[in-house]
C-alpha cells in the first residue's frame, strides 16, 4: 500500500517522497514507541518471557540440555552470531542422550511471531498448532523472546474478564 | 522516484531534515496505533486537498503496517 501512496505523493507535486516499506510493524518489533489507543498488554511483545535459553548450532547436546534443565525450561532456540533463530530444541531433542551437535538434534525454521502479534490470535495459533511456546522475533529474525501458552492463555482470560 | 528507507533513515530524516511521516492506513488501524507524530491520510483519501495540511517543502515519509 505505502508505494502506491508515495507514488500518489509525488504525482501531487511533493519531493522528496520516502517509503518506509517495512512500517509500523517492523518499527515495533524494535521496541520503538507506537501512539494509539491499543494498549500494549494485548501484544505477544508485552508478555514474552527474555529468559528462554538460547544456544548454537554447534554447540553440543549433552551441555545444552544440562544448561536448559538447570534454567527450569523444557525448550531451547537455536539461534546464530547475530541472534537470528534458525531453530528449536523441543522436549524430545532435550529429553535424549544423544551426544550430537545442537544442529542435529534441531528442528528448523520455527514459526514465529512479532512482538506486535495480538495475544489472543497467539493463543488461537498455539491451540491450533498444539504449541506450548511461540518465539517472539524483530523482523529481522532476531529472538526476543517466547509467550509461553499457559501465560498466554491467563493473560487472554484476565482481559477477557475485565472487558 | 519515490525512495525505500529503513527504520534508522527516517528517525534520521526526522531529525535532520523535519520530514513529516504519513500513515496512509485506514482511520481504525491509525487510532490503534501509529508511529509518534505521524498524521494519517488514508490512500483512498489522498489527493492534492487532504495533503493540503503539508508542507511542500519538507520531506515526506510515508508507511502501512508492513510489506503488504
Amino acid at each position: 500500500m505505502s508505494p502506491r501512496a508515495a507514488w500518489r505523493f509525488e504525482s501531487i507535486g511533493f519531493s522528496p517522497v520516502y517509503d518506509y516499506v517495512a512500517g509500523k510493524a517492523d518499527w515495533g518489533s524494535f521496541g520503538l514507541p507506537l501512539e494509539g489507543h491499543r494498549p500494549s498488554s494485548t501484544r505477544v511483545g508485552a508478555h514474552a518471557r527474555t529468559d528462554v535459553p538460547a544456544c548454537g548450532p554447534h554447540d553440543r547436546m549433552p551441555e545444552v540440555r544440562e544448561r536448559v534443565r538447570a534454567a527450569g525450561w523444557d525448550t531451547c532456540f537455536v539461534t546464530n552470531e547475530e541472534g537470528v533463530v534458525l531453530g528449536r530444541l523441543g522436549r524430545a531433542a532435550l529429553a535424549g542422550a544423544d551426544d550430537v551437535l545442537v544442529e542435529e538434534a534441531m528442528t528448523p525454521g520455527p514459526s514465529t511471531v512479532r512482538p506486535s502479534f495480538e495475544l489472543d490470535k497467539a493463543v488461537e495459533r498455539m491451540r491450533a498448532q498444539d504449541l506450548t511456546t511461540l518465539p517472539v522475533t524483530r523482523s529481522d529474525g532476531v529472538l526476543i523472546g517466547v509467550i509461553r501458552r499457559e501465560d498466554a492463555e491467563q493473560q487472554a482470560l484476565e482481559s477477557s474478564a475485565t472487558a | 522516484m519515490p525512495t525505500g528507507i529503513d527504520r534508522d533513515e527516517v528517525q534520521r530524516l526526522l531529525h535532520e531534515e523535519r520530514a513529516q511521516l504519513v500513515e496512509v492506513l485506514p482511520p481504525d488501524e491509525y487510532e490503534d496505533e501509529h508511529l509518534p507524530g505521524a498524521i494519517n491520510i488514508p490512500l483512498k483519501t489522498l489527493d492534492a486537498e487532504t495533503t493540503g495540511q503539508l508542507d511542500a517543502s519538507r520531506p515526506v515519509i510515508v508507511y502501512c503496517y508492513d510489506y503488504q
